[in-house]
């Protein structure tokens, strides 16, 4: 019988917050896109004599997201200093938190109903740059001292599937608390995994049930799809060195995108020994239980609760409601123009369906607008082939841009034609009959 | 002698400190001898005393969220040794 | 007072001589600036000095930025270093007509008892040039005791500003740590880490105090409330025969035992029995914990340096780090190793565990319910100044000159060392250590004993 192996993932998410300032001093941490060497001072350049001084709205912040992952708020918290060498570093140590972290003992569940525990959501500072320019390194430090908070599992996912939902669940999460754009490219939202891999049967037979004695942890990889494509990659060649009953250890290894494979960084041996202790120059948090009630209480619906509540209260499919909560803008302009259809008779189904399959661009569109189109659907919808005809030939006319990409086979741009239809109908197109009109059209 | 060259060794590469032979022998030598010393110690019974980190008592020394000038770009560059292109330089370092 | 002395005045001295028109800030500053010239060849007590027309002249020790001014922290490595910041206490006193004469030196980083381990030589102790001043805040002991500045800053990690001033016969006060900011203090150990004035009367110590405290924004653990004792003891015009009375004045019997130079215990002893003339009433007081004082010192200090020592790599500012002298190497060394995995806990944890109890010691001894001590007296250095090189290379030997001022920077508590006599010739001090946050009480206390005595008065022939 074939053997079978399980994969063993925990997951630390880095998420950069969009504070006006930095973690620990003045600077704007509006650093993106700047002139390198900029937006420093003294503390973040790690000048001598200089010292920290804590942003409030970052710890706060830190807090939030440990309340939306269900944590438990620590008491006390302390800072401590994690030290190594590194250029990017000024300090040669970050101040981080290893044994007293703000937030510990969480959970989020995922869409697929299995709970992730978080172990701790922290607060740390960032680094600098580095660019590597023919054989040197430089280094900007606009980016040095912005607050990061730093989310830790358990090893409790075992495929990439559950990865993907988890990363997109908080992704969601921070924009919906509003603490930072976690935009991956842009690198506000950094992902680390450690992975390990057991035979099941193990798992299943011996008892007690223990971690394989080893991990490897894949690090410094920028890329979101580039880490996804890492684990896949790690999952199967540690299956395949078990199989040749090769012992694997304890290393960090990293991702190269030409040949499509992870390699070795650092072993057990070369691991770093970061010498935490207690930041001298920064007194204990005590974080009253007054705070984290006005803190909770100030926090939005979370996402997987409006999803939740969506599908409920309204009676629209999961799919829907997760379509329609994925962002808190559209969430609200759902919501928005449900109570206005209300006033005007038209259904939640119909506004469901509207926002899910026509995806109106919510930066430019009123909840009334759509409404008003609605409605006026209900009253003098166009049917008759003769008239969409002309509507379709005045769309095209005026689109001819999207009538170009059509013919170069993107069919999404006839939803371009369809919406200049409907722009001159004023929304009143019967768009079942209108669609095989418009392609007749185009293929002419 | 409680600290070996070898460990003298692993510990100046943790510190970044390039030392030469003769300084791992002296430090070696320095050093265990301040760790003979240190060990008196383990004779204070500690069982019921919380570790002092900060000796000031003060708790929750925050600062609101707003921002004051940096430095000027000169300014941040002005004692680095090397620099290029508005960035501090240094020597060719291995990343991802 | 004729302009040929101006440099023998106190600051109080010299702010009353500008008031009064009788020289002006030119002249006061010409005046230094030509005495520096001429003994600092001498004593080596500057590394950078600068030429003002106005203000009153400051000496600076090293350690502390000054924008535009180089600061090398006595050590090679920053040789070239300029700030382009300030330190928040020297912005403190600019706004306070001060100037910044010069920058003094120092043990490299501050680690060091002697003076000898600056990367620019040693300063030479102006009572006798073929002695140590004492250190780490060499350069300023010495430029106060030989009148090259009206007072001078230095900082104290373990007693670098209470022993060399009491080396050097001159008042020295470590305040209470978060009392004076530190930003802009190239930290050492920054749990413990104080500057303070080096002066030439208590009166003078108690205003740079009242100029330089009080919190700014920048230190985290520094007190938002600024010390008045300066306003509280001298400007409400004490009453000499009535400033000390009835005070409690504990003698901790650890700090009399072996190891005390005899005659220095006998300088010390007649200074305790003058404090009993003016009406103090003498009480014995045990610090039980102060001989487990050093040891954890010795985790703690060199742990927080191996971390503070980091940012020296030579990218940002300074040279590289094999360029840090042996006893910075020393110290980040043994650190580095405390630190390490798996020692956390047999050394720093249990360092810092050791520390609550010396810090109790002292909450003990002061506690007023237990009829607790005002302020508690002693030696500041267990000799007067050593030969220079006699204790270079035997770092431990070295280490226990710190043994009576540790125990202060551990608990955070504040401390004054004043002259209270001479022993063959060299300065004595009389260390005077106070509750958390009372500087006052110890200012009282120094300037009671000053004003009964000449022993601050005395100069060095050089």
């Amino acid at each position: 019988m074939k053997q079978m192996y399980e994969p063993i993932i925990g997951l630390e998410v880095h998420v950069e917050l969009n504070t006006k300032s930095k973690m620990f001093c003045r600077c704007s941490a509006d650093y993106f896109g700047k002139e390198p060497n900029t937006y420093t001072c003294p503390v973040c350049l790690g000048l001598p004599g200089a010292l920290p001084l804590i942003n409030k709205a970052a710890i706060e912040d830190c807090i939030k997201i440990g309340l939306a992952l269900n944590c438990k708020i620590s008491e006390k918290s302390l800072f401590e200093r994690k030290n190594y060498f590194y250029p990017d570093l000024p300090k040669g140590y970050q101040i981080s938190q290893y044994r007293w972290p703000l937030c510990i003992n969480g959970q989020i569940t995922l869409d697929s109903g299995q709970v992730i525990r978080i172990n701790r959501v922290h607060q740390e500072e960032d680094t600098g740059k580095l660019s590597h320019l023919g054989g040197v390194t430089l280094i900007d430090f606009n980016r040095s001292g912005v607050p990061l908070v730093e989310i830790v599992t358990e090893p409790d996912f075992h495929d990439v599937a559950s990865v993907r939902d988890y990363a997109k669940k908080l992704q969601q999460l921070f924009r919906y608390l509003e603490v930072s754009n976690a935009d991956m490219e842009r690198g506000d939202m950094r992902l680390e995994a450690n992975i390990s891999v057991h035979p099941i049967a193990i798992a299943s037979k011996a008892s007690p049930w223990r971690l394989p004695d080893y991990r490897v942890e894949l690090k410094n990889i920028n890329s979101f799809r580039f880490i996804v494509a890492a684990i896949e990659y790690e999952i199967k060649r540690q299956i395949e060195a078990l199989e040749k009953r090769e012992k694997l250890t304890q290393e960090t290894r990293g991702w190269n995108e030409d040949k499509k494979c992870t390699f070795l960084q650092r072993s057990k041996e070369e691991a770093h020994d970061y010498r935490y202790f207690p930041e001298p120059d920064l007194p204990e948090l005590r974080i009253e239980e007054s705070r984290v009630k006005s803190l909770e209480s100030s926090l939005p619906e979370l996402p997987w609760d409006k999803l939740k509540r969506f599908a409920e209260e309204y009676g629209i499919s999961k799919n829907d409601a997760q379509i329609l909560s994925e962002t808190k803008e559209l969430a609200e302009f759902f919501e928005s123009a449900l109570e206005h259809g209300k006033k005007h008779g038209v259904s939640i189904k119909e506004v469901a369906n509207y926002i899910v399959n026509r995806k109106p661009d919510i930066s430019s569109v009123l909840p009334t607008q759509i409404i008003e189109e609605l409605k006026g659907k209900k009253v003098g919808i166009i049917e008759s082939e003769k008239e969409l005809e002309k509507l379709a030939e005045q769309a095209v006319k005026e689109n001819a841009n999207a009538v170009l990409d059509y013919k170069k086979g993107k069919e999404a741009a006839l939803q371009v034609l369809i919406g200049g239809v409907m722009k001159l109908s004023l929304g009143k197109a019967d768009i079942a009959k209108l669609k095989p009109i418009l392609e007749k059209l185009l293929k002419s | 002698m409680k600290l070996t060259k070898d460990q003298v060794k692993h510990v100046a590469k943790l510190a970044n400190l390039p030392l030469t032979a003769e300084e791992e022998k002296r430090y070696s030598e320095q050093l265990s001898k301040i760790l003979d010393y240190v060990e008196q110690l383990n004779r204070v019974e500690t069982s019921s005393a919380e570790p002092t980190f900060n000796v000031t008592g003060q708790s929750n020394v925050m600062r609101e969220d707003e921002t004051t000038p940096s430095l000027s770009q000169e300014e941040a560059l002005s004692n680095a040794p090397q620099k290029k292109e508005c960035m501090f330089e240094t020597k060719g370092v291995f990343e991802d | 007072m004729g302009k040929n002395n101006i440099t023998s005045l106190t600051l109080i001295g010299t702010i009353k001589g500008l008031k009064q028109k009788d020289f002006s800030e030119e002249e006061l500053n010409n005046a230094y600036f030509e005495r520096i010239a001429k003994l600092n060849p001498k004593l080596n007590s500057f590394l950078e000095i600068k030429k003002n027309s106005c203000g009153i002249p400051a000496a600076i020790k090293d350690i502390i930025c000054t924008q535009g001014i180089k600061t090398t922290a006595g050590s090679r490595i920053l040789s070239n270093f300029i700030p382009p910041y300030n330190a928040i206490v020297i912005q403190r006193l600019l706004e306070n007509g001060i100037s910044v004469i010069g920058k003094t030196n120092c043990d490299e980083f501050a680690m060091g008892g002697s003076g000898e381990n600056s990367s620019f030589g040693p300063t030479k102790n102006p009572w006798d040039l073929n002695k140590v001043t004492g250190g780490s805040s060499s350069g300023s002991a010495a430029a106060v005791a030989a009148d090259l500045c009206a007072f001078a800053l230095g900082s104290d990690t373990g007693g670098s500003i209470r022993q060399p001033a009491s080396l050097c016969g001159v008042v020295g006060l470590k305040p209470t740590y978060g009392r004076v900011s530190r930003y802009g203090l190239i930290a050492m150990a920054s749990s413990l880490d104080t500057i303070g004035p080096v002066t030439k009367s208590v009166e003078d110590a108690a205003l740079v105090l009242d100029w330089i405290s009080g919190g700014d924004g920048y230190d985290s653990n520094c007190h938002p409330e600024r010390s008045e004792g300066y306003k509280h003891i001298f400007f409400a015009g004490a009453q000499n025969d009535k400033l000390i009375k009835g005070l409690k004045v504990g003698v901790p019997k650890e700090y009399f035992g072996e190891g005390l130079n005899p005659k220095v215990k006998q300088v010390i002893e007649d200074a305790i029995k003058k404090l009993e003339e003016q009406g103090a009433e003498i009480v014995e007081v045990s610090l039980p914990n102060s001989k487990y004082a050093l040891a954890a010192y010795y985790i703690i200090v060199p742990s927080e340096i191996s971390a503070n020592m980091a940012r020296f790599d030579g990218i940002r500012y300074g040279s590289a780090r094999v360029d840090f002298g042996p006893e910075v190497k020393r110290r980040i060394m043994l650190g580095t190793y405390t630190l390490s995995s798996g020692y956390y806990e047999e050394y720093y944890a249990k360092a810092a565990k050791v520390r609550t109890l010396v810090k109790q010691d002292f909450n003990k001894a002061f506690d007023p319910p237990a009829g607790g001590v005002d302020v508690i007296v002693g030696p500041v250095s267990p000799t007067t100044a050593w030969n220079l090189g006699e204790k270079v290379d035997d770092p431990l030997t070295m280490y226990l000159s710190d043994i009576y001022t540790i125990s202060a920077n551990l608990a955070g508590i504040p401390g004054l060392s004043i002259p209270c006599g001479f022993s063959e010739g060299l300065p004595v001090g009389l260390q005077i250590l106070g509750k958390q946050w009372d500087e006052e009480t110890i200012l009282r206390v120094g300037y009671a004993y000053e004003q009964s005595t000449e022993w601050h008065k005395e100069k060095p022939k050089i």
